[in-house]
């Protein structure tokens, strides 16, 4: 490259860049914006042209913790939590095993299996909400958390086998083979050999798991009510406006989004990888 | 890829002593898979063919005793009832437009980022955040925070150019929603694409570039056939996760103004309507519109995983 290239070049990259950074402030701006209005009174929140130095103060967040009189969040907190937590729990233990048998030990036609597991994935949620509905209704499994357990498991576990796949494939067998010549039994192969290589990724697969059942709506608006409410259905009850309330709906908002910002951003390196089913490394 | 050893070939499982028998080999092999599949075939395939069969049947929540057996009846009506025509055209708009704009939006934030520059890691997380926000959340957010006419930050910056104070909503919305919508899967576009294009030939592309091609021309010709398949695998990845879109619809508008799709539709009439028959008919539709663009992700899918898999 001759030497008066190089400038041009290099003015044109801190252009783009500058571009980039103007890009990621101009997605970021809604979130930003969400925050600042969380922390300020609710006057100042419903002003035309926006207050950007208003005083800063928690009333949203207590208003939105329910110290204010209105409904306390923290069953609906606390019940994502436990749907999240243990359904994703319960698609490890259902996935690990069956990713063990797609990739490290292998059964024929294991490539039909994991499609097979992909298919019904892409099959919508709404073909099979009115059936669980009923189901649930007959059971006396309305309103009941244990059932979104269930569901979240059954949502999570294609997403979850195909991740794990991917990560437990990157073990070499050569040294899997080497272990057992050795005389080293199956849980030593596993905790010593497999576990290093591909904890990394099942921490992220569990990550995005968590993701998607904190988030999951349409099935915890049908089958729950006033007992098994999660946090997603919680923020469905400021949809309707209640006069000046900005500061709590962002308040609401930002709590119920944390523990997700939390796990994607801790997941970010294989996040790609678990959206995209393990096609894209 | 380092060993991704798991090519067809090496299927065979390492044999240490030839003392069980094959067939109780084979199924101690299957075994630790199949409690994930009964699971999957219980949950998931199950209902559906349920769905199937009572969408043959008239069938009232409110009436139970009227329930009987009406053959396509449902479908018939489903597919001439104007609202539930109007919803297929909605969802097709909606995921067509929202799955198009976030992936050219994509592309171009994925080639800003493939460049090095001061703060890159900040730029990527700032512009992944989006997507991490609960759906709902984010819908609320565009709803009355950025949306509302009277004191909305959209409407608080026009007002400082004096421009004009729409009622977004109200006056577009359908564009209102699919606007809330880009800003959440332009993310999850731009990490597939960026991911594409980290995976580029880099030598090639030196090679290209020291033989006089412009950026253009690299683009054009190298950058762009490979990244066809990391945009197809987007595109279609997109189109399944929006079809079924439920959250914005319902926050924002709640399938008011013309906004209902047919998830929207399903849940409408049997949660509100009660009609079970019709809505199990609109479901068992939507499973074969995704079922069509499924045969495609599958095949990009596998072509993807084939290439992976022959690397090794």
């Amino acid at each position: 490259m001759s030497a008066a290239v190089v400038p041009a070049r290099r003015r044109k990259g801190v252009g783009l860049g500058l571009v980039a950074w103007l890009a990621g402030i101009l997605f970021f701006l809604p979130i930003a914006w969400m925050a600042l209005t969380s922390f300020h009174s609710e006057q100042d929140a419903a002003t035309n042209p926006p207050s950007f130095t208003a005083a800063l103060t928690l009333d949203g967040y207590r208003e939105f913790f329910g110290t204010g009189g209105g409904a306390s969040p923290w069953p609906a907190l606390l019940n994502s939590t436990v749907a999240s937590v243990v359904s994703t729990l319960c698609v490890l233990l259902l996935a690990l095993p069956a990713a063990y048998a797609l990739s490290i030990r292998p059964v024929k036609k294991w490539t039909d299996v994991l499609f097979f597991f992909l298919s019904t994935k892409m099959l919508p949620v709404v073909a099979g909400l009115l059936p669980i509905y009923l189901f649930a209704k007959n059971a006396g499994m309305l309103d009941n958390i244990w059932l979104l357990v269930i569901l979240y498991t059954a949502m999570n576990l294609p997403i979850a086998v195909w991740m794990m796949q991917s990560f437990l494939a990157e073990v070499p067998v050569a040294v899997i083979e080497a272990a057992r010549v050795d005389g080293a039994r199956l849980p030593t192969v596993l905790g010593r050999i497999v576990a290093p290589i591909a904890l990394p990724g099942i921490a992220a697969t569990a990550l995005i798991c968590f993701i998607f059942s904190w988030n999951e709506l349409l099935f915890a608006r049908v089958l729950t009510g006033v007992v098994a409410e999660t946090a997603p259905v919680f923020l469905t009850g400021f949809i309707t406006s209640q006069g000046l309330f900005l500061a709590k709906v962002c308040a609401a908002s930002l709590v119920i989004s944390l523990p997700v910002l939390a796990a994607g951003f801790a997941a970010q390196d294989k996040l790609v990888q678990g959206l995209s089913l393990g096609a894209v490394k | 890829m380092t060993a991704t050893t798991t090519a067809p070939t090496t299927a065979t499982p390492v044999r240490a002593t030839g003392r069980p028998p094959a067939r109780l080999r084979d199924w101690a092999t299957r075994a630790p898979l199949l409690p994930a599949l009964i699971f999957m075939i219980a949950v998931t395939q199950l209902p559906f063919v349920a769905t199937l069969v009572i969408s043959f049947f008239d069938w009232n929540a409110l009436y139970p005793k009227a329930r009987h057996f009406t053959g396509v009846d449902n479908y018939r009506q489903v597919l001439t009832d104007a609202d539930l025509r109007h919803s297929v055209w909605t969802t097709v708009l909606l995921t067509v437009a929202v799955v198009l704009v976030s992936l050219v939006l994509g592309l171009a934030l994925a080639l800003l980022l493939d460049r090095r520059f001061r703060g890159r890691g900040v730029v990527r997380t700032l512009l992944i955040a989006p997507f991490l926000v609960v759906p709902v959340a984010a819908a609320l957010l565009w709803k009355h925070v950025l949306y509302n006419p009277e004191y909305g930050l959209l409407n608080g910056l026009l007002h400082y150019v004096g421009g004009p104070q729409p009622d977004w909503i109200s006056n577009t919305p359908l564009l209102a929603v699919e606007a809330a919508l880009v800003w959440q899967w332009t993310p999850f576009m731009m990490l597939i694409l960026l991911a594409g294009l980290q995976s580029r030939d880099q030598q090639q592309i030196e090679a290209a570039r020291v033989d006089g091609a412009s950026d253009w021309q690299i683009f054009r010709h190298l950058t762009l056939p490979h990244l066809r398949r990391y945009l197809e695998l987007g595109a279609l990845l997109g189109s399944i996760y929006i079809v079924q879109n439920f959250d914005a619809v319902f926050t924002i508008t709640s399938g008011g103004l013309g906004t209902a799709n047919l998830p929207y539709t399903v849940y409408q009439s049997f949660y509100q309507a009660h009609e079970n028959g019709l809505a199990s008919a609109a479901g068992v539709l939507v499973v074969i519109g995704s079922i069509i663009i499924a045969t495609f992700a599958l095949r990009v899918v596998s072509s993807l995983f084939r290439e992976e898999v022959s690397r090794a």
